[in-house]
């Protein structure tokens, strides 16, 4: 009952938009499978979810790893607070996603693809069956891929059902298995034992979808944008204080000047980069650049007007940790609700400067501790503003106002 | 509930089961079906399903605690879901919330005493560029203002009015 149009996206210029469905894949099949892997790998290609992990490597080891089934999973568990990329990617490119998917079954050898959908986008399924189905019907899925003899693939919608911890590839695999969202150990990896032991890779929408365009245009070709440790472009999520928020494909190694020129958001006091498992950039090192050697992200861009109450900001990324956190691992499940507890005290203006560094070691203890990428992150975003702006959130004096409207907060 | 109900209900988990696979990892599609129906996951529900995937009751309450769109409690025919995250935030979502309580009556966390409406939060909808978000069962609404809560509110009790087949006594098994 969702209409598309409700929920249109501006974006810039997409790559996306000038590949044609199917080239890639007829591109990868021409040849051997490792023949596709060494593409990627010239591309140098690294995870689009956040992470950075190379592409090629991750392929490599799972078609290197002994097992009769494999899977090829889609992590489209967007929950990155700030990030939608993803969502405008499945609504208008997910025959990008599926043949990135074919291609990525194609090198490892993989029968099986599920593709984990975040509950919350619950409205676009019907979409993505239905070009699943057109892809069935055009023989590009199915028991006989475009015609290879030997290669059956076919693919299948798995929901979530609301669990940040899900985005966590370990997790997701518990999910898949009817456990709870709790991440595993790692070693072993997916690669190795994914899911139901089966080696397994698991990558995230936008890498798919790069995947098809290195196929299609070359590696060269991706090689050539960006810089030498991080290569091609990236969808940036761009939202919050600027004039024109949306998806933009930007080159790796843009700066967050550059960045916040195209979106009209000159005059940020600072960015958050990475949602609220990121960091928060203020406006002295707008210098500086996104790309796996300096500011890492998954691409959410949360622009912070010189207005904005950042202190709020990071109690907002707290609690929400607070509520997502699957309670498995003591430092996470321990530390957030202190450093949640220390934000309150420092809006009640009621902080010392010694407490505020305990809070401060516990928070990179809670980095050097935690099980999985959420506890590891969670302190990111407050150790951030404590770092830069502690003019900012030292001493404040209550006002009425400032009570009464915290009170409110849902 | 009556023997008979517990009899019906378990033929349909039964159907369900069959239909979705007895293995592990059917388990959340078949829980996510049980909740899209009933509105919520009962102790009877989980039994069931725990005895047929031959599994402790247990496991399954572990699962349906954990995922934030299972519910052990009966939900509303509508579930209302406002996004909380950051730029939603920065977008006016306070006012918004005050607004639905207001016009539902109820606070977040609750449910209207017709069974129409629950009323809750949701961790970043991925809308950011268009905040602040509603997701209203599967449909999302995107910059809300607290003028139009009420005719969403009344695009819901039109579509209950229209299809409407399960009675509040239903789904409180």
């Amino acid at each position: 009952m969702t209409t598309m149009t409700t929920i249109r996206t501006t974006t810039n210029q997409l790559t996306f938009n000038t590949i044609e469905p199917g080239s890639g894949l007829r591109a990868a099949l021409a040849r051997p499978s490792a023949d596709a892997l060494r593409k990627v790998e010239s591309s140098g290609l690294r995870g689009r979810g956040g992470a950075g992990f190379p592409t090629s490597l991750k392929w490599e080891l799972a078609a290197k790893s002994a097992g009769e089934r494999k899977y090829v999973v889609c992590n489209a568990d967007e929950g990155e607070p700030g990030t939608f990329k993803d969502r405008v990617i499945l609504a208008d490119y997910a025959d990008l996603v599926f043949e990135g998917m074919t291609i990525g079954a194609w090198v490892i050898g993989a029968a099986e693809g599920i593709m984990y959908l975040r509950a919350e986008y619950t409205y676009l399924r019907p979409h993505l069956e239905a070009v699943l189905q057109r892809r069935r019907d055009a023989g590009l899925l199915g028991a006989t891929v475009a015609g290879q003899e030997g290669f059956a693939f076919d693919i299948a919608i798995r929901m979530g059902a609301g669990a940040y911890v899900c985005g966590e590839e370990t997790a997701l695999i518990e999910s898949l298995e009817g456990q709870r969202g709790e991440p595993r150990n790692r070693p072993p990896f997916p690669i190795d034992t994914g899911f139901m032991g089966n080696p397994t890779i698991v990558n995230n929408v936008e890498t798919f979808a790069w995947v098809t365009c290195v196929l299609t245009n070359g590696p060269e070709w991706f090689k050539s944008i960006g810089t030498q440790k991080s290569t091609g472009r990236k969808l940036f999520s761009v939202s919050g204080d600027c004039v024109r928020p949306g998806v933009y494909e930007f080159p790796m190694g843009i700066t967050v000047a550059e960045l916040l020129k195209e979106v009209g958001g000159e005059g940020a006091k600072a960015v958050q980069i990475g949602g609220a498992a990121g960091q928060c950039v203020p406006a002295a090192q707008f210098d500086r650049t996104i790309a796996y050697e300096d500011i890492i992200t998954g691409g959410s861009v949360i622009v912070l007007g010189p207005k904005r109450d950042l202190l709020r900001v990071s109690r907002n990324f707290l609690e929400f940790f607070l509520e997502e956190s699957c309670g498995q691992c003591t430092p996470c499940r321990e530390g957030i609700p202190k450093l949640l507890e220390g934000v309150e005290l420092l809006q009640h203006g009621r902080c010392s400067m010694d407490y505020l560094k305990e809070l401060c070691d516990l928070g990179e203890t809670m980095q050097m501790a935690s099980k999985c990428g959420l506890g590891q992150s969670a302190p990111n975003a407050l150790l951030s503003i404590v770092e830069h702006f502690q003019d900012e959130i030292l001493g404040r004096v209550e006002t009425k106002r400032s009570s009464a409207h915290r009170e409110r907060t849902v | 509930m009556l023997l008979t109900e517990r009899e019906r209900l378990r033929e349909e988990l039964l159907r369900l089961i069959d239909q979705i696979g007895r293995d592990r990892s059917a388990l959340l599609p078949i829980l996510q079906e049980v909740q899209r129906k009933y509105f919520h996951i009962s102790e009877y529900c989980m039994q069931v399903i725990a005895d047929l995937l031959d599994i402790h009751p247990v496991e399954v309450h572990s699962v349906v605690s954990f995922y934030s769109f299972l519910d052990e409690r009966p939900q509303g025919q509508f579930v209302i879901r406002l996004c909380r995250t950051v730029t939603c935030d920065m977008a006016g979502k306070e006012h918004l919330a005050q607004q639905l309580r207001n016009d539902l009556q109820i606070d977040f966390g609750q449910t209207t005493p017709d069974g129409k409406f629950s009323l809750g939060c949701a961790n970043c909808l991925g809308m950011c560029d268009q905040g602040p978000a509603l997701l209203v069962n599967e449909r999302i609404y995107t910059r809300v203002t607290p003028e139009k809560v009420h005719g969403i509110l009344a695009e819901c009790r039109q579509i209950f009015g229209a299809h409407a087949t399960t009675s509040p006594k239903e789904r409180r098994i």
